[in-house]
């Protein structure tokens, strides 16, 4: 709490204030007594139609000849009512609806609902169920990375080459995953007590292929990129974001693990089976738009750990617990929240039901959205061309922060 | 030294321009639609309704139960039942609607089906200049046999005919066992009617 007010932000300065890379402020421009800012400031609209907006998202900022002193982030452009529509269809019907939040990685999704709603009913997923279950999330988690640094490329200038390299690794997952779900990004695949089909012949042969030729594409990958000078001159030292802002504004996942916090829910929480693989947790220690970008790449790697102990032991069995119910599902009153790490952070379904077939309350906790809150915090000082880069490390995506 | 990090990046894409010639991994365009990627075995996109036997109308599995209507999460299913002259419900659609460009191709009316009447089809050019008539689906638009469904997904047909065949069976076997009893328990009163 005390970070939270010991930041310089919060304090009635009545001005203006840009975090240094040595953690010192200083105030660029007066506000008046309105708010508005003096003096001769221009004020652009990014977006929502823009292409470094990475979707319908705009930023009214404030500009002192090229740097930043004020950003307001407007969101809302792609809001769809999602949360009210769950409360008014089944259990069951707002599964697809899952997908379609964060649509780059709906197999995380489809595990945090079905995971909050297990616990609301009392359900347990077999331990084939659970196989599958952090397979699909790893092979997501691969997908999301893969795609956001070819996206933080391309906002940076890099058009095209990183992410069609990026789309091309990504296009094999997607036909696995269609192989398995029927459709490659809207899966629809988890279901209450385990999952809905099981693996077809040759699934998991294809998927060790792809795990096996992984690595050598995130060597090309990072030959690509890490060591370019254009990328380290455009992000190191960008969008510094402190621990402790980052620890009170509930960020989580890579953006927090890159300013050196060790929270992984995967670790901390143990859901699922997690604790059964052995795997690191990268962490930066700058937190800015470099160190983002390299707690990623790793991630990447510790997932495909993760997946070759996954496909190597996954057991034979049933994938549905045998008290589930598609027809009539309606757990008894209670309340849930089921959490899992997503590739964007933690990803939470609070659930309320009253008894009856569809939920009384549903809430999801985005990652998406509340890293993007301390958006202002990480551009203030930057120049208008960092904060796209810096946009572009935080992962949005604004079917998730728009809901 | 300043530079080598692009150097190496270029590299890596003269890598895999040249590499595009020569190793098919690299080479991933399909020049759809001259190529085509032969669907995948559980591949969706929208619904239709299965009949048997080369009959569209009578041959239907569905059972106008609506539990499919219910249940669809955006909505875009609509049944009517048949009825006879008196109003009874027959055990068949009237009207068996579905938008698709509504449709999520989410397959939940596939699960909840009890009758396996409905499954999902692998067709995907579908577009259409009139947004209205030639996306609403009507019955028999909708209706497809099930040697088409046989064609699209083979091993999933197979489990549900084998499935429908066990269950007619079970239900054959039930009512061979009633008849029987039925007639067992007329035996006796013969005799005592004589």
């Amino acid at each position: 709490m005390s970070a939270v007010l010991d930041h310089p932000a919060n304090q009635p300065s009545g001005g203006i204030i840009s975090p240094e890379r040595d953690g010192k402020y200083t105030v660029l421009a007066k506000t008046n007594s309105n708010g508005e800012v003096d003096g001769d400031l221009l004020e652009v609209s990014m977006g929502p139609h823009h292409p470094s907006t990475h979707g319908v998202f705009r930023m009214d900022v404030v500009l002192d000849g090229e740097r930043i002193v004020k950003l307001k982030p407007v969101c809302g452009y792609l809001h769809r009512n999602h949360e009210k529509i769950a409360e008014n269809v089944t259990y069951l019907g707002s599964i697809p609806y899952t997908d379609r939040l964060d649509y780059m990685c709906s197999m995380t999704n489809n595990w945090a609902y079905a995971l909050s709603v297990e616990m609301l009913a009392g359900l347990c997923a077999p331990e084939r169920a659970q196989y599958i279950r952090v397979i699909t999330a790893e092979f997501t988690r691969l997908i999301n990375h893969v795609c956001l640094v070819g996206f933080l490329a391309q906002d940076m200038g890099a058009l095209g080459t990183p992410l069609m390299y990026a789309f091309r690794e990504r296009e094999k997952i997607l036909d696995l995953f269609e192989a398995l779900s029927g459709s490659r990004m809207m899966c629809n695949y988890m279901r209450f007590g385990g999952c809905r089909v099981d693996l077809s012949s040759g699934w998991i042969e294809e998927a060790n292929h792809i795990v096996d030729r992984f690595p050598a594409f995130l060597d090309e990958y990072e030959n690509l990129l890490t060591g370019n000078e254009i990328l380290i001159a455009r992000t190191q030292g960008v969008g510094v974001l402190k621990p402790d802002l980052a620890i009170s504004a509930s960020v989580t996942g890579p953006m927090l693990r890159a300013c050196g916090v060790n929270y992984d829910i995967r670790k901390v929480d143990n859901y699922g089976i997690y604790d059964r693989f052995e795997f690191k947790i990268p962490l930066g220690s700058h937190g800015d738009v470099y160190d983002r970008y390299m707690v990623r790449l790793l991630e990447m790697r510790e997932s495909l750990k993760i997946l070759k102990c996954a496909l190597r032991d996954i057991p034979e069995g049933p994938i549905m617990d045998p008290n589930a119910k598609i027809r009539n599902f309606k757990p008894k009153p209670g309340e849930a929240y089921g959490r899992i790490e997503g590739p964007k952070g933690e990803l939470g379904f609070y659930l309320i039901s009253d008894g009856g077939p569809n939920p009384y309350r549903y809430r999801v906790r985005p990652p998406s959205l509340i890293n993007l809150t301390i958006l202002e915090d990480m551009c203030l000082g930057q120049t208008v061309a960092d904060s796209v880069a810096i946009l572009g490390s935080v992962d949005i995506v604004l079917g998730e922060v728009d809901r | 030294m300043l530079g080598e990090g692009i150097i190496k990046g270029m590299a890596e894409t003269a890598k895999n321009f040249f590499g595009s010639y020569t190793s098919a991994h690299r080479l991933t365009t399909v020049q759809y639609p001259e190529e085509r990627i032969p669907p995948k075995q559980n591949a969706r996109n929208f619904p239709f309704l299965v009949f048997d036997n080369d009959e569209p109308e009578s041959g239907l599995r569905c059972v106008a139960c609506k539990i499919c209507e219910k249940e669809c999460p955006p909505q875009c299913i609509y049944i009517v039942m048949e009825r006879d002259e008196k109003g009874k419900p027959k055990k068949h659609p009237k009207v068996f609607d579905i938008d698709i460009s509504v449709c999520m191709s989410c397959q939940i009316c596939v699960e909840v089906c009890p009758f396996e009447a409905i499954k999902m089809d692998t067709e995907f050019e579908l577009s259409d200049a009139d947004r209205y008539e030639r996306l609403l689906l009507t019955k028999d638009r909708l209706s497809k046999p099930n040697t088409y469904y046989h064609k699209i997904h083979s091993v999933e047909a197979s489990e549900v005919d084998f499935r429908l065949a066990e269950e007619k069976a079970k239900a054959e076997e039930k009512a061979r066992a009633k008849a029987a009893a039925s007639s067992k328990s007329t035996v006796p009163a013969q005799p005592a009617a004589a």
